[in-house]
């Protein structure tokens, strides 16, 4: 039976039913921790608004944060490669039939050098 | 009975074909009318591509020879040995292409229904859709050369025109155009080898013309034609730039069925690989200018992806990505295919992983496009920055979204874990910096989806989308077929390489069996 869900990559194998019954098991963890919790909270009242140091709760989009603002260290980080990359897609159609044509001549090289 | 099943391949072309004449008359009687019609026809072409594929992964190859009653008269005594008329060849590689076509055809035009229910210009829709199936169906079911370049000129079309369907400020026109425009080029430089070949050879039949290339100088022009006009198609890297502008302009369910419009490409490339000039081709070489290409789109592809702001942009720079695995598994296949030891212990494995990620990357990429549009449908922007808290709203929508991330990143359980597991362990023995490089683009790729997901659907319901519903039901429908069958291909992975993957890796790398099924008498 336990043949039937696993995968033979050819160097190893890979079975998914070990990996869902894992799955289930952390949810079930989750689940009993999150049915201990408290009883008696409300989720109506002043509990459930956000405590920031006194100060009111900004608006809700106010306090999203914009995919903008996620992985920006990233792209600081590769700034170098993001200035080498981008400006290649340009949005120009000459420019497209151009990498087209450049690899049909790069393609032709390699073919006809090495036959 | 015994009519229909014998002609099924015809019907596969005949019956979307059908349906794209049709559905403007149909239009006239009413949308519910037109909405059964459509979804009748996309029915029965599904069941058509399923029945098809079946019967060759259980019973083997079909030759049909359109204009002829009888199976032996697929050469004609008096054309010289050379099968004249056009034919279908399909084998088990085609069956696999055919099920990927006839799942996620069904599914998009499911979901059209719904999504297509406020705008008008809907039987033009249609009838383009069927002209895609139709097209898709044609370049995976033909056996012959100009056949292929008929197909893809009707799939490239009816793309372009699908691109450029809804109207926004001209910017669709323009990413139809450019699609239109490459696709027209590519198809001319295809449609110069096919005359190459044909002035050399006298056939366009794609199983003789296997059987007597030699690699001329003429023959090897023919050949960069043919391979750099589908490598673009397929949105190989750096010939992607068309695909971010046209899959993220282009309606939702037709982003989806464009994937596999490539994924046609894809095969067509392999098809010209491995089998027309399996013979005589520099495997090696060629095999790693594949995996090169494949690199470069799978790191570009991921690394273009991150920044994006457009939903769409973002999935079609990963659809960009993902095409480069496929291209680093079969690149890996064709560079061990002269050598025979290797070609068993690395290049089917590697083979497999491709081609089993073409299918997983149907489903999952289907899925997330799919997503996307449900977004669009209810929010009326793709534009990250300004969405949130969909999640509150949305749950189903969000449940499949978070299936589709995780099967493109290569999470287990999901079906595109199985199959980057086979890339990455063939590719590891073949070079391991291969298979670092698909593992870092996988991390890349689960990283650019966690934002995804955080910026539509975490965070407080916004003001501007608290009265946000939940996708249409026929919507989610169609999502949930697709997220289904992406939980049960991770599930039974096995199951699905033994039926279905595993006869078209081989079929693909046995190319005197393609030209043997056709000439050999079937």
């Amino acid at each position: 039976m336990i043949e039937l869900f696993t995968l033979s990559t050819g160097y190893g194998s890979w079975n998914p039913v070990f990996w869902v019954i894992a799955f289930a098991i952390a949810l079930i963890i989750g689940w009993i921790i999150w049915s201990r919790g408290e009883k008696t909270y409300d989720s109506g009242r002043e509990a459930s608004s956000p405590y920031i140091s006194g100060n009111a709760e900004p608006e809700k989009g106010a306090v999203h944060i914009r995919a903008g603002n996620l992985y920006w260290g990233y792209t600081d980080a590769l700034s170098g490669y993001y200035r080498f990359i981008k400006p290649f897609h340009t949005g120009n159609a000459s420019d497209y039939l151009l990498a087209y044509l450049f690899v049909t001549a790069i393609l032709l090289i390699v073919v006809v050098i090495f036959r | 009975m015994n009519i229909i099943m014998n002609n099924l391949p015809a019907l596969l072309i005949a019956i979307p074909l059908l349906g794209a004449i049709l559905t403007p008359v149909i239009s006239r009687y009413g949308d519910n009318l037109r909405n059964g019609w459509v979804l009748l026809i996309s029915l029965l072409t599904s069941v058509t591509g399923l029945l098809i594929a079946s019967k060759v992964l259980t019973q083997g190859s079909i030759v049909y020879t359109f204009g002829v009653s009888a199976l032996n008269e697929i050469i004609p005594p008096d054309s010289g040995g050379i099968p004249v008329r056009i034919i279908f060849t399909i084998d088990p590689m085609n069956a696999f292409m055919l099920v990927i076509a006839a799942i996620v055809g069904f599914c998009i035009m499911l979901y059209s229904v719904s999504s297509m229910q406020k705008l008008s210009g809907k039987d033009g829709f249609y009838t383009l859709l069927f002209l895609l199936i139709t097209g898709v169906n044609g370049m995976i079911a033909t056996g012959d050369i100009f056949n292929f370049f008929v197909f893809l000129e009707i799939s490239s079309l009816a793309g372009a025109a699908l691109v450029a369907y809804r109207i926004d400020k001209g910017v669709a026109a323009e990413a139809g155009l450019k699609y239109g425009a490459l696709s027209t080029i590519g198809g001319l430089m295809f449609l110069t080898g096919i005359g190459i070949l044909l002035a050399q050879y006298d056939t366009l039949n794609m199983a003789v013309l296997a059987s007597r290339i030699q690699m001329t100088p003429l023959d090897m022009i023919a050949f960069v034609l043919f391979f750099a006009a589908l490598a673009m198609k397929c949105g190989a890297v750096p010939m992607h730039f068309w695909t971010p502008d046209s899959y993220s302009m282009a309606p939702s369910a037709v982003t989806a069925f464009l994937v596999v419009s490539s994924q046609a490409s894809l095969y067509g490339l392999f098809r010209i690989c491995y089998t027309l000039y399996g013979g005589v081709l520099n495997t090696f070489t060629i095999g790693w200018v594949i995996i090169i290409l494949g690199v470069l789109s799978m790191f570009v592809g991921v690394t273009m992806a991150i920044p994006q702001k457009d939903v769409k942009r973002l999935m079609a720079y990963h659809a960009v990505s993902q095409t480069g695995y496929m291209l680093l598994g079969v690149g890996v296949g064709l560079a061990a295919l002269s050598t025979p030891c290797l070609l068993n212990s690395v290049g089917l494995p590697a083979l497999k992983g491709g081609l089993f990620h073409i299918m997983n990357h149907a489903l999952y990429k289907g899925l997330l496009f799919l997503t996307a549009g449900v977004i669009f449908y209810r929010c009326g922007t793709r534009n990250l920055n300004k969405l949130g808290g969909l999640g509150h709203n949305m749950k189903w929508t969000m449940i499949f979204f978070i299936i589709g991330a995780l099967a493109i990143a290569g999470i287990p359980p999901f079906n595109g874990f199985a199959s980057k597991l086979l890339i990455y362990e063939s590719t590891f023995i073949f070079n391991p910096v291969l298979s670092v490089i698909a593992m870092v683009v996988s991390i890349l790729t689960l990283a650019s989806f966690v934002k995804v997901f955080h910026s539509m659907f975490m965070g407080p319901v916004l003001p501007e989308y608290s009265e946000v519903k939940e996708a249409p039901k026929p919507m989610l429908i169609a999502m949930g077929i697709l997220a289904f069958l992406v939980i049960l291909f991770g599930i039974f992975p096995q199951q699905v390489i033994d039926f279905m993957v595993t006869p078209a890796a081989t079929a693909l790398v046995n190319y005197p069996g393609y030209i043997h099924a056709v000439l050999g008498g079937v």
